[in-house]
């Protein structure tokens, strides 16, 4: 009985450790099967048109016998670019028009034709154009259009109380909202920055009266949309092409050919049509491409989709390595900090100052920046994802450690218990109910957080979800949502049972008692 | 055993405690009394470095007490407390052997210690592997004495070990915590309110006001030979309209 006693001082102390040892093995599982030998990494932008041409170009590089692996919908033209200089990627579709209005535009380039060399200077090449020009242009309902008696977009400057409502990436383009206004002197001032995918409802409920489209947007037809005439030729051509490293022919000899075989191939009219198979009739990308290659080109190629059950295994293993990583990171790093801040009061106020100005910085900003420090994937998330991690904890072991009563901390002194006894034995047991639930706190905002991973490729809950707004696909929106939310839970549930575990009776009892 | 040299402690603007000089004999039992914010508790904080003198010096043993010598200082010092201080989360033998375990003492002389111990204060064994929040106030202060009391300390300091007890058991532990001190021949200084309990265990009191001094003496010095008007006064108020008379009127 005694004995019992005196081993129970066990578990406690190792808590954290063991805690933290849990979440880290997990991280091993999804890393693994990131690096695979001279595979070619496909990049596309989070549109369906971008994620269509990757999907072509993994077919037909598979055809072509090399290994190819698409990362798609990795975000927006800036992170794809970067993706690409970094050799995160090695190929993903771009359009003539964006690298010389955006991507290039302090070049000023004249033309298409000399887009060629600048991108030798930065060691990429692109293909020969693969067919169609998805120019940017700004639509409407038919019906108001005609209201309105608006047939350019030189007519907007005449109703200076319409309402837009832009893409995001629109909005902050060099060749996007800024120039066009400048352009035509347009004077509204209600414009509203929204997904694209989203712009068509709005268009449709009447939320908005203008969005800018692609013209090989398959809503255009399906909304009978008015597309406005650019009579003052504001949009360069975007002609579509492949970017790709230089050193691609090299290390996989055939990939060009490969890419080869699309050029010239897709007119403005398949492009369309490929995008409303997606969007209008929830075809998988997959299916579009190779439905395409296998017509058009005559190939024989199977669009190699997974099983849904495959696909979540696959973004269940994903989510729980950002999380499990992260967090474990988190609670190794919080943990110290907390005794920290708690022992030195100026150090403190530093340290909780900190981690509080971080968890104010928005995700999807703090995950950008990561960007150019560690590129794209999982990497930049999992520090994000850490960084969001600190504050619960941080502040809950120095509050817990800073709510041991005066009576406890004198009798531990008075004891003459060394400084890390009284740490290990009394302060942190005390204090680990508290600091529990910050690590609980943590673990919920990091699971739901890290379904934004997904925005610069790092894969998990958040994949379906993102290609499910693009589609407008509610039930795709619910097989990421769900799991992240189960996920929330039975984390929750988990640590609920650790704490019956790990905390001693003594410090249970106490809530019961009073 | 224990001197204190010039002592003084302020608090902000407050003085709690004025500079003063003291001496405790080995083998002999102080107590220390006064109103409540007169500096008693102070006091005995510097004794064992839990409060640290503004000036003057504190020697135990014939060692100035430092921040380096502290900590050996301590472990031979006992100490109670008021509610005894017991670790929530360590069941009673966890609490009472805690400091020996992290010495590195063997089990069987851990267990050891504690079955005497357990004997000496009449805890009763089962009760042993129960939670403090689990126990009687009673209990836990047998238990927090059991604590002070395991490394053998020379000194016990208590700072109003029995305040927090209802009246009867605060009467029977009052006789039983006498015949320990007294089996056991060890030093001690505790700080009470109580006159009654300060006349029962001491063989000298320390009466103190304000941060200072009042008086040093034994019982019947202060009931008989008061140096100062507020010594009579103290005592007439610990004795309470009921045994003055007032209460007949």
């Amino acid at each position: 009985m005694m004995r019992r006693g005196i081993t129970r001082r066990l578990p406690l102390a190792g808590l954290m450790v063991a805690l933290a040892g849990l979440f880290l093995p997990l991280a091993g599982v999804a890393g693994g099967a990131a690096a695979a030998a001279e595979e070619v990494r496909i990049g596309s932008k989070k549109f369906t048109e971008s994620v269509i041409l990757g999907e072509a170009a993994r077919l037909l590089l598979t055809e072509a016998g090399l290994a190819a692996r698409h990362r798609r919908e990795l975000g927006g033209t800036r992170i794809l670019w970067n993706a690409l200089l970094r050799g995160d990627i090695d190929i993903y579709p771009e359009y003539t028009g964006t690298l010389r209005a955006e991507t290039l535009a302090k070049l000023r380039l004249e033309s298409d034709g000399a887009l060629g060399q600048a991108l030798r200077a930065r060691g990429l090449r692109m293909t020969p154009p693969i067919g169609f020009d998805n120019t940017y242009a700004l639509g409407m309902t038919a019906d108001r259009a005609k209201a309105l008696g608006i047939s350019s977009i030189s007519d907007l400057a005449r109703h200076p109380r319409l309402r837009f409502g832009f893409g995001n990436e629109f909005m902050d383009r060099a060749d996007g909202w800024p120039a066009l206004q400048r352009r035509y002197g347009l004077p509204q001032t209600n414009i509203r920055g929204l997904d694209h995918d989203l712009g068509y409802r709005g268009l449709a409920a009447g939320d908005i009266d203008v969005m800018d489209l692609y013209s090989t947007d398959a809503e255009i037809a399906y909304y009978g949309l008015k597309v406005l005439a650019d009579d003052l030729g504001h949009f360069p051509a975007y002609a579509a092409v492949f970017l790709y490293r230089a050193d691609l022919e090299a290390r996989a000899p055939g990939a060009l050919g490969a890419l080869a075989r699309l050029s010239g191939r897709i007119d403005d009219a398949a492009m369309a049509r490929l995008n409303g198979a997606v969007k209008l009739k929830g075809w998988s990308e997959a299916r579009a491409a190779a439905d395409f290659l296998n017509t058009e080109l005559g190939l024989k190629v199977s669009p190699g989709t997974r099983s849904a059950a495959a696909r979540l295994w696959e973004n269940t293993l994903a989510h729980l390595s950002l999380v499990g990583i992260s967090l474990g990171a988190a609670i190794l790093v919080s943990i110290p900090l907390g005794v920290l801040a708690a022992r030195r009061r100026r150090a403190g106020r530093v340290i909780l100052g900190t981690v509080g100005v971080i968890q104010t910085l928005p995700a999807l900003a703090l995950l950008v920046f990561m960007i150019p420090l560690l590129g794209i994937g999982a990497p930049p998330a999992i520090v994000a994802l850490f960084l969001y991690s600190l504050l619960p904890i941080v502040r809950n072991t120095h509050a817990g450690l800073a709510g041991i009563a005066e009576p406890l901390r004198r009798s531990a002194l008075a004891l003459g218990l060394t400084e890390a006894a009284r740490l290990w034995r009394i302060e942190l047991p005390l204090a680990a109910p508290v600091i529990l639930a910050g690590i609980k706190t943590s673990a919920v905002i990091n699971i739901g957080t890290a379904t934004l991973g997904a925005l610069i490729g790092a894969g998990g809950y958040g994949q379906p979800i993102l290609t499910g707004i693009r589609l407008d696909d509610t039930a795709l929106i619910l097989q990421g949502a769900i799991p992240a939310a189960a996920l929330a839970l039975a984390v929750q549930g988990a640590f609920e049972i650790a704490e019956r575990h790990f905390i001693p009776r003594g410090l249970r009892a106490r809530g019961q008692e009073t | 055993m224990l001197m204190l040299e010039q002592v003084a402690k302020r608090f902000g603007a407050v003085r709690a405690l004025h500079p003063l000089d003291l001496a405790v004999e080995p083998g002999r039992t102080l107590v220390v009394i006064g109103p409540s914010g007169c500096g008693k508790s102070t006091l005995l904080g510097m004794m064992n470095g839990l409060v640290r003198p503004d000036s003057g010096r504190v020697i135990f043993d014939g060692e100035v007490l430092s921040p380096v010598t502290l900590m050996a200082a301590r472990r031979r010092m006992g100490y109670v407390i008021q509610e005894g201080g017991l670790f929530p989360h360590l069941s009673a033998a966890a609490n009472v052997t805690l400091l020996a375990r992290t010495l590195g003492w063997p089990p069987d002389r851990v267990n050891a210690r504690l079955e005497v111990l357990s004997a000496l204060t009449h805890f009763p064994r089962p009760a042993l592997a129960r939670f403090p929040g689990e126990l009687s106030g009673g209990q836990r202060q047998r238990l927090s004495l059991m604590r002070a009391l395991m490394l053998d300390p020379e000194l016990l300091l208590l700072d109003e070990p029995l305040g927090a007890l209802d009246p009867l058991i605060r009467f029977e532990l009052q006789v039983e915590l006498r015949e320990i001190f007294r089996s056991l021949g060890k030093t001690v200084v505790m700080v009470t309110h109580d006159l009654g309990e300060a006349a029962f265990f001491a063989d000298t009191i320390l009466l103190m006001r304000d941060g200072r001094v009042v008086q040093h003496g034994s019982i019947n010095d202060l009931t008989q030979r008061p140096e100062d008007p507020f010594v009579t006064r103290f005592i007439e108020a610990q004795r309470g309209h009921w045994q003055t008379g007032d209460g007949a009127s």
